[in-house]
């Protein structure tokens, strides 16, 4: 924990009042220079983490991460902070495992607190097939070396006692998967964390800064073109998730995602109701309470395509009943705000982390909603990709060429995702 | 509540329809000649358009038809809509986000298939 971390305060709590005052300096904002030996394009959680580990584990030090808008300012700033990693299939299972490991050391890794709360995860089943398919995903999570076991209603009511389990209800709680390492973190600090640390290693942080173009020579890009000039690249690393498509379509490579409008919610502060994460298929419902006091919920997508960093109302409104009917409690909080970001999905519901038809070119896109949990597993092995020319073993399942050869990693009923 | 206009029902509540992807993707016309990359560009790649993208529409809480519809995917606004057997309309400008050129509806959506995890 950081020496900025200041003590709990005593009652009457105000809210916010524990968290951390932030370091007199966090990041440069430097002038792109004329030619870096890797350029990121997207200055977001993965972007970062990506550069962090390309200094860490590989001694890249002449780096840029190039933002259109401003730092950590798309999805990392929009969405709802879940980590954990009890997926079903090896290859997820391997790559968010490794992930929630860095999360564990994290706070010590880059020298900043980002409240990594390990508070657990409930996911809770209210059909007999619920039931089946989490115990099988349990299951495997404990073949994967992942602590996860399966606890019934009266065990749910004991972890988070504002869970209606009550048979008498429309979807009744037939028990949950429980993963305790599970938890959350402060978003904006990971992001802030992250570029501090990149930054004070030589990494170039280019806030501002749009990619227009490429600039091609056979199967190499030489250079990208952007709204702050030119720059020259040894190799290039896209990390832009919802707004991928629009680089990729630049290059001619085609890739199957598909951008989403994805919304959340906050409650207004309130004192500690929720003591772990609860999500639920069936009912629609994600939920924790963040530090400050603010529940925190995320809706489905909406269905149709979009860029706009905004959602339809009756979704939320969805959301709240579904919320609603699981925690009467929250019948008398107050919706506080409503957001939406961007996100890139797939057909299979798992990432791409890819070469591309381009010698110097690596991919990274397709977290669709859950890429938050995967930021410094995700930079550790994008990190790797890009140094050693070659994917990750635990990036090499997530190839674009599994599109084409059926190779899928079929997350979309199969993990503990609400669909 | 936006409004979507419905070729045969006229203006109706976003939530009566369900959206169906982007229009204009015919199937293969000789499927047993296609390569498995050719097979995967037809199942899973789609055009993932920031700007103004033709789409297919079902009314599902009304008459029940598909129908198409050109929509800017930034301002979420119709620019036109048509039916399944007319072709996509060659007056609609291909603008991008904040388009003003804008006419016929307005709208936005419906149900949710994926949910953030």
């Amino acid at each position: 924990m950081s020496p900025t971390t200041t003590p709990r305060s005593t009652t009457p709590r105000t809210p916010g009042a524990d968290l951390p005052e932030h370091p007199d300096s966090l990041w440069r904002n430097p002038e792109p220079k004329k030619a870096y030996d890797v350029v990121i394009v997207g200055g977001g959680g993965h972007g970062l983490a990506t550069a962090h580990y390309l200094v860490k584990n590989h001694g890249i030090t002449n780096v840029a991460v190039l933002e259109k808008g401003w730092l950590a300012g798309g999805n990392m700033a929009r969405n709802t902070t879940l980590i954990r990693s009890n997926y079903l299939w090896d290859a997820s299972a391997a790559i968010y495992e490794h992930s929630l490991k860095l999360w564990e050391g994290l706070e010590e890794d880059l020298g900043y607190p980002i409240l990594f709360s390990q508070r657990g995860v409930l996911n809770l089943a209210h059909t007999l097939q619920d039931v089946r398919d989490s115990v099988r995903r349990v299951e495997a999570n404990k073949l994967n070396g992942i602590d996860a076991e399966w606890v019934d209603a009266e065990e749910v009511a004991k972890i988070c006692p504002i869970v209606n389990t009550s048979s008498d209800i429309r979807y009744p709680v037939m028990g949950a998967t429980y993963q305790p390492r599970a938890g959350i973190a402060k978003h904006d600090y990971v992001g802030w964390g992250f570029a501090r640390r990149i930054s004070d290693a030589g990494v170039d942080i280019i806030q501002g800064c749009e990619v227009t173009g490429f600039v091609r020579d056979g199967d190499r890009v030489t250079g990208v073109r952007t709204t702050r000039g030119d720059i020259a690249c040894g190799t290039v690393a896209l990390a832009a998730a919802g707004s991928t498509s629009v680089l990729t379509d630049m290059l001619d490579v085609r890739v199957p995602i598909q951008s989403h409008p994805l919304q959340a919610l906050v409650s207004e502060l309130l004192e500690p109701v929720h003591p772990t994460i609860v999500m639920s298929n069936q009912v629609h419902v994600y939920v924790s309470q963040a530090h400050k006091g603010e529940l925190v919920m995320g809706a489905g997508v909406d269905s149709y395509n979009g860029y706009g960093q905004r959602g339809a109302f009756h979704v939320i409104e969805r959301q709240m009943a579904a919320a609603v009917e699981l925690f009467p409690v929250f019948a008398r909080a107050h919706l506080l705000r409503t957001w939406a970001g961007v996100v890139d999905t797939t057909p299979d519901a798992s990432p791409i982390i890819s070469r591309t038809p381009y010698e110097n070119v690596y991919l990274n896109c397709g977290w669709g909603t859950g890429g938050f949990k995967a930021t410094p597993g995700l930079g550790w092995v994008f990190a790797d990709t890009i140094a050693n020319g070659e994917p990750h073993p635990y990036a090499a399942p997530f190839s674009l060429d599994r599109f084409t050869t059926g190779a899928l990693v079929d997350e979309h009923g199969a993990a503990a995702v609400a669909h | 509540m936006q409004l979507i206009e419905c070729p045969w029902c006229g203006p109706r509540e976003e939530v009566e329809f369900s959206y169906g992807g982007q229009a204009h993707v015919p199937y293969p016309e000789s499927p047993a000649e296609l390569d498995d990359e050719q097979w995967a560009h037809y199942v899973f790649f789609r055009d993932n358009t920031r700007g103004t993208l033709a789409e297919r529409w079902n009314h599902g809480a009304g008459c029940r038809r598909w129908f198409n519809a050109m929509r800017d995917t930034v301002s979420y606004r119709f620019s036109a809509v048509y039916r399944t057997a007319e072709p996509m309309p060659a007056s609609v400008p291909l603008t991008g986000a904040g388009s003003s050129s804008a006419s016929a509806t307005t709208s936005t959506t419906t149900s949710t298939t994926t949910t953030g995890r």
